[in-house]
């Protein structure tokens, strides 16, 4: 049964060139009697910009919706609309049973009021009866873990005793459809368990949950069915994998291979050219993204303009940060002028999740640089795992699987 | 499982819009216990604040204008009580008035994060003002008490006058917030409406006063002033029959809150789909 159905939904907003929000009153009253004394100047320019163009998506009953794309593609603005906080400019939603959006945790929170005052308060404002939340309400406190705190004011809590208040009490809220919007990045990895674990009893017991975040692997982890959004149109919509896969492909700064025909155009300098630069993925199943398991082979090639030169290569892989992952290099040997070929193979199951860039050096007499070819890769390692409900970030540089844990029952009690 | 549909789209028409605000009455109780809950928070006389300050303003005001300015010579009942109605009719409706104007931008968190029919929030300022007249009625009882002076049964008027009050606060109001939304300066004017307001209404003077000064014509706009309509009634409610009804001050107040409750009541409407875009 479709629960929520969105047809031809568009939101414009104007970028208006005269005039904007942060206009104060003289402002206004300046540019108002400018065009009585100026009529003839035309000044009233308007641009439009679609948040939203013609998006339509039908949810079924029970369906766990993931919300994919690149910050300004319009999940926001669809869940502003969703929500009810601005209206389409055309276009119809049709909602059947109760929505609660959860756009922030906390909404509305008073900091002078306790924590008990402020789950009425909450529950109130996200459209709960005062019975419903009579009802729960032992449940909220043991959820959110704050029962010591109850009569505090919540101006006295810890960042995380006041999110865990929040999203404990939206959790409680049992609607048939819960729209929530990047919750999970906050509170510890406890805890992020936790509300992953309520958002799956939410879909479980046959309420359809629409779910936005830029934690991909939450996502994957949690929804069934997906829809990718960019710049206010949607691209794909239907099985969370395949449109996960589609995201990916299309927004990460893929650079996997450079190549050049003639060593003329080819960066480098008199002594050496670049030939060619690759990663693929060194197995026999060709996969779209690389995976932490999928095991990668860089090949590097060069023109050496140099008759007896002994050369040797040295490979940098950097983290998104900047920072060197590793630093490796060959044995320096004496090389003919023509083309010289270097591989390298890096495991699988060795790099994190997240993304990485490879820059490479050509060394002579092994102390100096020939040439340094910076940013010449650049991939996204995308997660795997199995065996963990655990969504969050997995943290560190590397995951590699060499290094390994072994845990034995030493004694009973 | 609920199977009545709800539609979102750009236009809503009015009776849908009444029926969303009735069925968001639960949020409407819950803010003006909010605000009444967090007003005196983390102050030591907590709700004698609610006492305090009516009573100094009526001892002052009677002291000033009664001994000083020398009106309380001809009064047939102590001055005290004379100036009770005026300043409960005033701290109520400049309460309101401060508290309508702000209410919006106040509560932007909820504004740009939930959805509720936004006029609940302006509605629920009402309480707090409410309560302090409460207190100000039972100060004004135990006044009479020492004083020895029984209203009449006029007294069971005075709830509607109020409300009247509340309303004639109600359409300037709602213009500020929404205008407050966009212009902030509107911050700025209200407070210096509320003090300079006061000497332009009947608070520590009687309307009679004003109607047997030199120019005539200085009466015809004072009575115009919807506070003096408000004032003038709970007088003529309150204090037995010191006071006679004043018509010409009563029926500009109608006309006045009649005009400005529907006309502000569409300008909030066409305005708040853009509060979020504003605040």
């Amino acid at each position: 049964m479709t629960v929520l159905s969105i047809e031809n939904v568009s939101k414009r907003y104007q970028l208006n060139q005269k005039g904007n929000s942060t206009d104060d009153l003289r402002d206004t009253v300046t540019r108002w009697s400018n065009s009585i004394f100026k009529p003839s100047k035309k000044n009233n320019k308007k641009e439009d910009f679609w948040a939203l163009k013609d998006i339509n998506l039908d949810v079924k009953q029970g369906d766990r919706l993931g919300l994919v794309g690149a910050n300004g593609a319009g999940k926001s603005t669809l869940l502003k609309v969703l929500s009810q906080i601005t209206e389409p400019t055309s276009g119809i939603v049709r909602v059947k049973g109760r929505m609660a959006s959860l756009l922030e945790v906390g909404t509305g929170f008073h900091p002078e009021l306790t924590g008990r005052e402020n789950i009425f308060l909450n529950g109130a404002i996200l459209g709960m009866q005062k019975s419903e939340i009579v009802k729960h309400f032992d449940a909220i406190v043991d959820f959110a873990g704050i029962d010591k705190f109850i009569d505090t004011p919540v101006k006295r809590y810890s960042s995380g005793m006041y999110v865990r208040l929040g999203f404990a009490i939206a959790a409680h809220l049992e609607p048939e459809i819960l729209v929530v919007d990047e919750v999970l990045a906050v509170g510890d990895a406890d805890f992020q368990k936790k509300s992953i674990g309520k958002m799956r009893d939410v879909s479980n017991s046959g309420r359809t949950l629409i779910f936005v975040s830029h934690n991909l692997t939450a996502v994957q982890g949690l929804c069934n069915k997906g829809a990718y959004l960019r710049n206010g149109e949607l691209i794909k919509a239907g099985k969370i994998d395949e449109v996960v896969n589609e995201y990916v492909k299309t927004v990460s700064k893929f650079q996997l291979k450079q190549n050049w025909a003639t060593p003329d155009d080819a960066p480098g300098n008199d002594q050496v050219r670049i030939k060619t630069i690759s990663l693929t993925p060194n197995q026999e199943i060709l996969v779209d993204n690389f995976d932490t398991r999928t095991p990668l082979k860089m090949v590097f090639e060069y023109w050496n303009m140099m008759d007896n030169a002994e050369l040797n290569v040295s490979i940098f892989l950097y983290s998104m940060t900047g920072e060197c992952i590793f630093n490796i290099g060959d044995d320096a040997k004496i090389y003919k002028k023509g083309i010289i070929n270097a591989t390298c193979d890096i495991p699988g199951d060795f790099l994190n999740d997240g993304s990485y860039y490879i820059s490479a050096m050509i060394v002579k007499d092994r102390l100096a640089p020939v040439f340094f070819f910076e940013d010449a890769l650049a991939f996204d390692i995308l997660d795997y795992r199995e065996g963990t409900d655990w969504y969050g970030k997995w943290p560190g540089a590397v995951r590699p699987k060499t290094i390994s844990v072994h845990s034995v029952q030493k004694e009973l009690l | 499982m609920n199977s009545t549909e709800r539609i979102i789209t750009a236009k809503k028409s009015i009776t849908a819009y009444l029926n969303e605000i009735w069925s968001f009455k639960e949020l409407f109780w819950i803010l003006a216990k909010r605000d009444i809950l967090v007003k005196y928070k983390q102050t030591v006389l907590g709700i004698g604040w609610s006492v305090i300050r009516p009573l100094i303003t009526m001892i002052v005001m009677a002291f000033a204008f009664g001994k000083i300015g020398k009106l309380d010579t001809n009064t047939a009942i102590p001055f005290t009580l004379v100036v009770a109605p005026g300043v409960i009719i005033w701290l109520f409706f400049s309460q309101s008035l401060q508290a309508l104007s702000q209410s919006i931008v106040m509560n932007s968190n909820l504004v740009s994060k939930v959805y509720f029919p936004r006029l609940i929030i302006p509605l629920s300022t009402i309480f707090l003002g409410l309560v302090d007249v409460l207190i100000s009625v039972i100060l004004f009882f135990i006044i009479c008490t020492w004083y020895q002076f029984l209203p009449d049964w006029k007294l069971f008027l005075a709830p509607i006058f109020i409300l009247l009050t509340f309303l004639a606060a109600f359409g300037i109001g709602l213009i500020s917030a929404v205008l407050n939304v966009k212009f902030r300066d509107i911050g700025q004017i209200i407070p210096f409406v509320i003090q300079f307001g006061y000497f332009i209404s009947p608070v520590g003077y009687l309307t009679e006063s004003v109607k047997s000064a030199d120019h005539a014509w200085y009466y015809k706009l004072f009575v115009l002033n919807p506070v003096t309509g408000c004032i003038d009634a709970l007088r003529w409610c309150m204090l037995d029959d010191f006071a006679t009804f004043n018509w010409d001050s009563f029926i500009p107040l109608v006309i006045f809150i009649i005009v400005t409750f529907f006309y502000s009541i569409r300008f909030f409407r066409k305005h708040e789909n853009s509060f979020v875009d504003h605040i």
